[in-house]
């Protein structure tokens, strides 16, 4: 009876006691991780609604008083600013940028995928290559060409670089997600008399709503945030995008650093982002296939 | 209603991958075939041709006497029934069924009797709102073959409807298609690999192997005269025991005992000797032709047990399937009755031509 008992006592400090540790020690490195990847954006909100005294003041004020709160810097960004025709410009360029993506990309990726094309591995391989080129090396030659073009102020030397960017990984995710699609709906559809068009449209289409939200909201947000072409390509200031007219903010004078706007502006750049994933994020979640075959 | 005939069906994809040579076949209108086989024989893709999903190399398919090979799925008035089923799943039961008719431009009206038709056959009336994802496998398989039903096509075709069913539901809805087909005057193409089906579902059947129609007849013939060696060994469960036998003038040596073989023709120096366990039986006293053997494995198979006997003074092993009530002994003589038994050609695996009954008797 002892011999079987003591190990029982011996052991049942430690199992008290170890998984307390254990939990402490999980829940400080979820702290850690928090603080660590929300405090930048937590610090950005609290400071677009802090007064110009309280950013300033010598001992930080990290969470403002009562008296020290203000929307001050929201009002200021759009009835001084005119933000909300940046706010036009971006939402403009990557919605365009992304249906366009997706109007192009979901084709290809579907005569990738169901088509025996020739060369297709090629065809794989070069788009695969493309999404690994850094985007940055085509500037200067991308500059020339708008210059070229004319297509300097005009949307579209925006609208069309993105949509390249995009594409291939649009062609990517969208072919191997047709390639997941059951093969039997297709030729089920065909004997049931749809045509190519009807078929893409009232049977593939449908189930494949999930990739487009997905692809396109990384699209979406590319288009959105991206800076260094909306910066050289757009240079007349009431087609500038919300990234470029954030960073262009100034204060009243060239040393005012105008803290307060430019996290204003940073959220209001980040909110549409955020509702609009939170929005689709049911969409991706959803598995539409379940139910056509067994499974 | 119309005749499905297919002409000299072939499909080429490489030099060496053909997976239909030569394919021929009629069915009528109210007739039943069905294409068995082992996998990769190609009847999943003749029937793909049939339906237009494919296109033949060379061949011909013609559906009410009209040349189709070159028309389009859409425009042949067929429907088909796939193994996945290929429910489109953002479509509700009702739409599953309607979406073809639909498309022909048919009345609101009009369509809602033929889905209320077909759903009274199928017992789907309280299923009609509901999307594929809520129904079980039967449910989604008997709204597959609604889907089907209510085109009223010219040609029903099905390719392995049953293989995704668990065992005990595959044999009531194989009891419901037979019931629901024989009430339907159209050609019905079946393509399954389970011989149980074929046997029991078809008119006809066509026993396809290497892309070749080996034997097309009815199931009855198909089982007591199979063509070839390969249908005697495909056909059947057990399967048929084949022996390969050398011969001394008129008979076939087999073990202690010599088989007579048919008259009619020159004998040859070897012959393949076929016999199905259940008919392979314990000698009676009458018996002239019999084989001595040990038994060394008895499989219980509820209604009968499935011997495996050694045959005396040789290195065959034969199976017999004897009635359940029926007792052995280890040391066992069998007897295998003439007219059970088949013999096919060593080479090409032809059966010989049949003696003319009134000379063996």
């Amino acid at each position: 009876m002892t011999t079987t008992q003591k190990p029982m006592v011996a052991s049942s400090n430690p199992t008290n006691i170890r998984p307390t540790w254990v939990q402490i020690t999980l829940w400080v490195a979820i702290a850690f991780i928090l603080i660590f990847s929300l405090g930048p954006v937590l610090w950005e909100l609290l400071t677009s609604i802090k007064t110009n005294e309280a950013i300033t003041t010598d001992p930080v004020v990290y969470i403002p008083a009562l008296d020290q709160y203000t929307f001050q810097h929201y009002i200021d960004l759009f009835a001084r600013n005119h933000f909300h025709r940046y706010l036009f410009n971006s939402a403009f360029v990557a919605i365009i940028s992304t249906v366009l993506c997706l109007c192009i990309g979901a084709p290809a990726a579907y005569a990738l995928a169901r088509l025996r094309i020739p060369g297709e591995q090629i065809i794989l391989a070069v788009v695969l290559v493309v999404t690994l080129f850094p985007y940055i090396l085509l500037f200067l030659g991308l500059l020339e060409l708008v210059r070229a073009a004319g297509l300097a102020n005009n949307y579209l030397a925006l609208i069309i670089p993105y949509t390249a960017i995009n594409l291939p990984l649009t062609i990517l995710v969208m072919r191997s997600f047709f390639q997941q699609l059951p093969r039997d709906l297709e030729d089920s559809a065909k004997v049931d008399g749809y045509n190519t068009l009807q078929m893409l449209q009232q049977i593939v289409l449908p189930m494949t709503l999930p990739a487009l939200a997905t692809t396109g909201i990384l699209a979406f947000i590319f288009a959105w945030n991206e800076y260094i072409f909306a910066l050289t390509f757009i240079t007349r200031e009431s087609m500038q995008t919300v990234p470029v007219a954030a960073a262009q903010l100034a204060g009243t004078t060239l040393f005012d650093i105008p803290y307060g706007p430019l996290a204003a502006a940073t959220i209001v750049g980040t909110l549409p982002l955020i509702l609009l994933v939170l929005f689709f994020q049911r969409q991706i979640v959803q598995g539409l296939t379940s139910g056509s075959v067994k499974g | 209603m119309a005749k499905l005939e297919v002409q000299h069906l072939n499909k080429t994809y490489g030099r060496t991958i053909v997976p239909v040579k030569d394919m021929s076949f009629t069915v009528d209108d109210g007739e039943f075939l069905t294409l068995v086989g082992p996998s990769g024989c190609g009847k999943s893709t003749t029937l793909r041709m049939v339906a237009g999903l494919e296109q033949p190399t060379s061949g011909r398919v013609m559906i009410g006497e009209k040349d189709v090979t070159h028309v389009g799925a859409g425009d042949r008035n067929i429907a088909m029934v796939f193994q996945s089923y290929a429910l489109y799943p953002h479509m509700t039961v009702y739409d599953n069924m309607a979406s073809g008719l639909k498309l022909r431009n048919m009345s609101t009206a009009a369509i809602q009797d033929r889905v209320a038709d077909a759903t009274r056959v199928l017992g789907l009336n309280d299923l009609l709102n509901r999307k594929p994802a809520k129904l079980s496998g039967g449910q989604r398989q008997r709204v597959a073959l609604g889907r089907a039903l209510v085109r009223r096509p010219d040609v029903f075709l099905l390719d392995e409807p049953l293989s995704n069913l668990d065992a005990l539901l595959r044999e009531q809805v194989r009891a419901d298609l037979k019931q629901i087909f024989d009430a339907q005057s159209t050609p019905v193409v079946y393509v399954t690999h389970d011989q149980t089906e074929a046997m029991t579902l078809s008119t006809k059947v066509a026993v396809l192997h290497e892309g070749n129609v080996q034997q097309l007849d009815s199931p009855r013939n198909i089982y007591d005269r199979p063509a070839n060696r390969f249908v005697a060994g495909f056909i059947g469960s057990p399967q048929m025991n084949l022996f390969h036998l050398s011969c001394e003038g008129n008979a076939a040596v087999l073990g202690n005992s010599r088989l007579r073989l048919p008259d009619r023709f020159a004998p040859p120096p070897e012959a393949v000797l076929g016999i199905r366990p259940e008919h392979v039986r314990i000698a009676r006293p009458e018996d002239t032709e019999t084989l001595e053997g040990k038994v060394f494995l008895v499989e219980h198979l509820g209604m009968s047990n499935l011997l495996s006997i050694q045959v005396k003074d040789s290195d065959l092993r034969v199976r017999a399937l004897l009635p359940s009530d029926q007792t052995w002994s280890d040391e066992i003589t069998l007897a295998l009755p003439s007219q059970h038994r088949h013999w096919f050609h060593v080479q090409t695996g032809d059966r010989f031509p049949d003696a003319v009954p009134s000379r063996v008797s």
